[in-house]
């Protein structure tokens, strides 16, 4: 019973670089794992750690400047690097199928769903004429995408981003493969879709008894899912172990240090510790604010329609509190944020800083100085910066623009005594952006906010373009900031672990519209709205199972 | 000598020197270095700008101009149309003219004509040039070994000079380096410096040979023969890099402005400026080009025609046209680029360190010159250097038809226009047409390949 102990897909000692400038870069350093047939085994680790990379060697399909070094990779015992190319064609989407994390760019746009699963089943002769149109109506069934028949002649952009991650498995599973890769399946998508696609993908694996091979970054998803976990750091498998004990007692140091770092829902912030039971003044009050884009048609533009982002918003932020603004991609939180720093026009409602009224046209330079005080942070460090500046000159563009009567030497000094508050040597002052990892990145962004003395801060999903651990630094960061310099954040995100480590208050945004709002700990504890619960429901539990 | 600046030659110079402020600019920003430096280790590329460079300092010599003096000898003709530092240092060549077409090397005529022979008559024959192989005395069996001789000779000279040259730039590296020149000139020898200085050296030493060639054949022969008036066709061609290199360099000087103060102002502003501009070139765009630059030039010929007393000399008129005929293909040829630009804003105008800055208060102008242009720059270089040789071939395009420079300039438009009837002719006269396309196209090739190395060093999308 040879076949019985051979594991699924067997990788040994797999070596894999890239090609750079006539040198090997490892990525891949010598790891072994097995995937056994009909289990769910999870490769967890940080950008950078090499799983995806992994993943496409086991796959075959590394970049041009890719190579695999040395190892190998048995599917069910046969050396799937020892193949010719044709053969290893009859492999890929037969025998093992892919999901990647994109669903907006693993689709052609120009073909049909229809057409795009038939390729497959043809590809690999498994069904053609009306038996194929029949499976195809299966698989989309069986993905659950409501009314398959309509979906079968609908082109990608027809479909919502969840609807094409089920469109995208569908495909996978159109070969009846034995092995299941998905590379991030959810990474790009809202936390409630995830759920119902962690649950199909679930449900799936159980049904059609095949093995998962998940890839992700998320600890949350891996206990929610996995059966095993291995955890990647630089190239190399630091600890393999069964799900169950993996969370309850992590071996290596780098998996407790992923585990330490996680943001929880039960590590609410007491809302006290400002001070006294007095509330601190308000520093900002919205009322009804309202941002309508408009629809334009026809050869005169004319304004045919209103998309609502923001329907009718009023929130009250206390000086020195953090509120955070809660919702999914497309609620209008980026829009809402954006509008109070004026950098989108509002439609209607009243905005008022620090008592003063800001919705009505002032002077011109009265408006630059009330910028100053309200400034953003972004959620992508690489695209935040100009790539063309030295970060000294990034960080005191705003002091050059607001206070020109500083002078160039004390300029010079804020910008040091900036660095180093956010934890950055002074001499990064003479670089370029491009020379720093992410988190570096952000700390920059948040200097350069500082730079002009701000009071509030928007901080726009800062952290969701960040691995784990850089979360947790820049995070403990911000809350540093707000102790000393008293400053208040308006904290978009849509990441409820987050909102729990840093929120005094929470909104919650869905569709333009604010459903609830009150003290953390009340509203993810004790949820009013069922909006509100269907957003806590969706999050991964640490819980094994 | 009373020296002159023509319209051409200052706007030239002034191209130059503001290229060569942006070099200064550009070598201490390190994101132009980077790809810069890219630019230099391409062998193509530097061996393209050795080339480049040779023609650069024939069009800068030949726009130094100035009213020769009226001696005693000089002719009144002479004395009040400007020349140039070129034409004076090929004085022989452009004084020495024949009657009609003669061939390359040629000592006798093209043509037959009556000649008077020693009795008294006639007979119909080829005569003997009044220059070209005038020092025989008996060409038929001279001619062959006269020209390879002089050829070695002058080849001789050219290589003296490169040694000279080679030597030079070798002690300039060693001294920059640091390193004794032995040793320099080792590793140049090998290929081992980071610029493919023996490349470019090799093509320098190509050049000097053929030059110093031609040059010591070109007195007493016409390299290239002759044309209808008996002129000196590699004198019309060296004559014609200048035409080729203003309008590829001052054509930049109307589209540059043009397609990025409107490119990036419909892209940023958006609105109504968009619309505005949007609508602009696409009516301009729409109308052939062809036909609006025949009617510019049309236009200016009236003009000049009206206001004669204005332009008293025949090549103040050739130079006025030349530069209407800049202006003109600059007018036409700015949408491109003004799309690019306009698509590219667009893009950055909504990245998040332009909304960062608009946060902190930066006002429009601030934003667009440290944060759009810096990050646009590079689709500014890529398609000014791609430009360039499409330029030189439309003005030979342009001249054929006759809408190009003045008939007067020397031109390779003007020469492929002519060559149109001497391939007419039986025997066809086929040297005219050789020249110009041998100067054009070596420097059209050059152009493109350096055009090349700079796109694929600049693109950010091919750089790897």
């Amino acid at each position: 019973m040879g076949a019985a102990s051979m594991p699924l897909l067997q990788v040994a000692n797999l070596r894999t670089g890239f090609v750079q400038g006539g040198e090997v870069v490892r990525a891949v350093d010598g790891i072994d794992f097995q995937v056994e047939a009909g289990e769910t085994f999870a490769l967890v680790g940080e950008s950078g750690s090499g799983k995806s990379v992994t993943a496409l060697s086991v796959l075959r399909l590394l970049p041009q400047n890719g190579r695999i070094l040395s190892g190998s990779v048995a599917l069910a015992g046969e050396d799937l690097l020892q193949l010719p190319e044709l053969m290893m064609g009859r492999v890929r989407g037969r025998r093992i199928g892919v999901i990647f994390q994109d669903p907006q760019t693993s689709l052609n746009p120009v073909l049909t769903v229809g057409t795009q699963i038939g390729e497959v089943l043809a590809w690999h002769g498994l069904r053609r004429g009306r038996a194929a149109v029949d499976r195809t109506l299966e698989l989309l069934e069986q993905v659950g995408l409501p009314e398959p028949r309509r979906a079968v002649s609908a082109y990608p952009h027809q479909l919502s981003g969840g609807m094409r991650q089920r469109v995208m498995i569908a495909i996978a599973l159109a070969g009846e493969p034995e092995l299941l890769i998905a590379d991030e399946p959810t990474t790009a998508l809202d936390v409630t879709l995830q759920a119902q696609i962690l649950v199909l993908l679930k449900t799936l694996q159980r049904d059609l008894g095949m093995a998962l091979w998940l890839i992700t970054h998320d600890l949350g998803i891996v206990a929610e899912m996995a059966d095993r976990v291995a955890v990647m750091q630089s190239g190399r498998i630091v600890e393999t172990a069964d799900c169950k004990r993996f969370f309850a007692r992590p071996e290596h140091p780098y998996s407790r240090q992923l585990l330490e770092r996680l943001p929880r829902l039960s590590a609410c912030r007491d809302h006290r510790d400002a001070g006294g039971d007095a509330p601190p003044p308000t520093l900002l009050e919205v009322r009804d604010f309202k941002v309508y884009y408009p629809v334009r048609k026809g050869v005169f533009q004319r304004i045919v329609d209103q998309v609502r982002a923001v329907d009718g918003v009023s929130l009250e932020l206390p000086r020195g509190r953090t509120l955070a603004l809660v919702g999914e991609s497309g609620c209008g939180k980026t829009t809402l944020g954006k509008a109070l720093l004026r950098l989108i026009d509002h439609n209607e409602g009243e905005l008022r800083y620090d008592g003063v009224d800001l919705s009505r046209p002032g002077s011109d330079d009265a408006q630059r100085r009330l910028r100053a005080q309200m400034q953003i942070v972004f959620q992508d460090p690489f695209s935040a910066m100009n790539p063309r500046m030295l970060v000294g000159d990034i960080i005191e563009e705003g002091l050059r623009a607001l206070r020109p009567e500083i002078g160039h030497e004390s300029r010079r000094e804020r910008v040091e005594t900036l660095l180093v508050s956010v934890g950055l040597p002074p001499d990064a002052r003479s670089r370029y952006p491009h020379e720093f990892s992410g988190g570096q990145r952000q700390r920059i962004c948040i200097a350069r906010a500082l730079a002009v003395e701000p009071r509030l801060l928007v901080c726009d999903e800062p952290t969701s373009a960040l691995d784990v651990s850089v979360q947790a630094q820049i995070l403990a960061l911000l809350v540093d900031l707000q102790r000393r310099l008293g400053l208040s954040y308006l904290f978009i995100t849509h990441d409820l672990g987050v909102v729990a480590e840093i929120a005094h208050e929470v909104a919650v945004m869905f569709q333009g519209r604010i459903v609830e709002q009150g003290p953390t700990a009340q509203v993810l504890l004790a949820p009013a709205h069922p909006y509100t619960r269907r957003l806590l429901a969706a999050v991964p539990k640490l819980r094994c199972g | 000598m009373i020296p002159t600046l023509f319209w051409t030659d200052g706007l030239f110079f002034l191209v130059l020197v503001m290229a060569g402020a942006l070099v200064l600019v550009m070598r201490r920003r390190e994101h132009f270095r980077r790809p810069w430096r890219t630019v230099s280790r391409s062998t193509p590329a530097m061996v393209s700008l050795v080339v480049i460079a040779v023609y650069l300092a024939v069009g800068i010599v030949d726009s130094v101009h100035f009213f020769p003096r009226a001696d005693a000898a000089g002719s009144a003709a002479g004395a009040n149309e400007p020349i140039s530092l070129l034409d004076h240092w090929l004085g022989g060549l452009r004084t020495r003219t024949e009657k009609t077409y003669s061939e390359p090397f040629a000592a006798y005529a093209y043509a037959k004509e009556h000649l008077p022979t020693a009795d008294g008559g006639q007979r119909w024959d080829y005569p003997r040039l009044t220059y070209g192989g005038a020092h025989l005395v008996d060409p038929e069996s001279e001619r062959v070994r006269d020209i390879a001789v002089t050829g070695v000779r002058g080849a001789g000279q050219g290589g003296l000079m490169w040694l000279i040259a080679a030597a030079g730039i070798a002690a300039l590296i060693a001294r920059s380096r640091r390193e004794p020149i032995g040793r320099v000139v080792h590793r140049v020898a090998r290929g081992q410096t980071p610029l493919p200085w023996r490349a470019m050296l090799l093509t320098l030493l190509l050049l000097c040979v053929g030059g110093g060639a031609i040059a010591e054949w070109s007195a007493h022969y016409h390299v290239f023969g002759t044309d209808k008036v008996g002129a000196d066709v590699l004198y019309q061609t060296i004559k014609s890099i200048r035409t080729g290199l203003l309008i590829g360099t001052l054509t930049t000087f109307v589209t540059l402005p043009l397609a990025l103060v409107l490119g990036l102002a419909a892209g940023y502003f958006r609105g109504w400026a968009d619309d505005l501009i949007q609508y602009l070139y696409t009516t301009l765009n729409s109308i052939p080009h062809v036909l609006l630059i025949a009617a510019a030039i049309l236009l200016t010929q009236v003009y000049m025609a009206k206001h004669e007393e204005a332009f008293a000399s025949l090549a103040l008129r050739a130079d006025l046209r030349l530069l209407f005929l800049c202006l003109i293909l600059g007018l036409t040829n700015w949408t491109g680029l003004c799309r690019l630009l306009r698509a590219e804003t667009l893009k950055l105008r909504e990245l998040e360190y332009v909304q960062a800055a608009r946060a902190l208060g930066v006002r429009d102008h601030g934003i667009l010159l440290r944060h759009i242009l810096p990050n646009v720059f590079h689709i500014v270089l890529i398609s000014v250097v791609l430009d360039f040789s499409g330029l030189v071939l439309a003005e030979a395009v342009l001249s054929y038809i006759n809408i190009g420079v003045d008939p007067t300039t020397e031109s390779w438009g003007n020469m492929i226009n002519s060559a149109r009837l001497e391939l007419a002719r039986e025997p066809p006269v086929w040297w005219s047409l050789a020249a110009a396309f041998v100067f054009m196209f070596t420097l059209v090739l050059a152009a493109n390949l350096f055009a090349d190395a700079v796109r694929d060093a600049l693109d950010p999308r091919r750089a790897d």
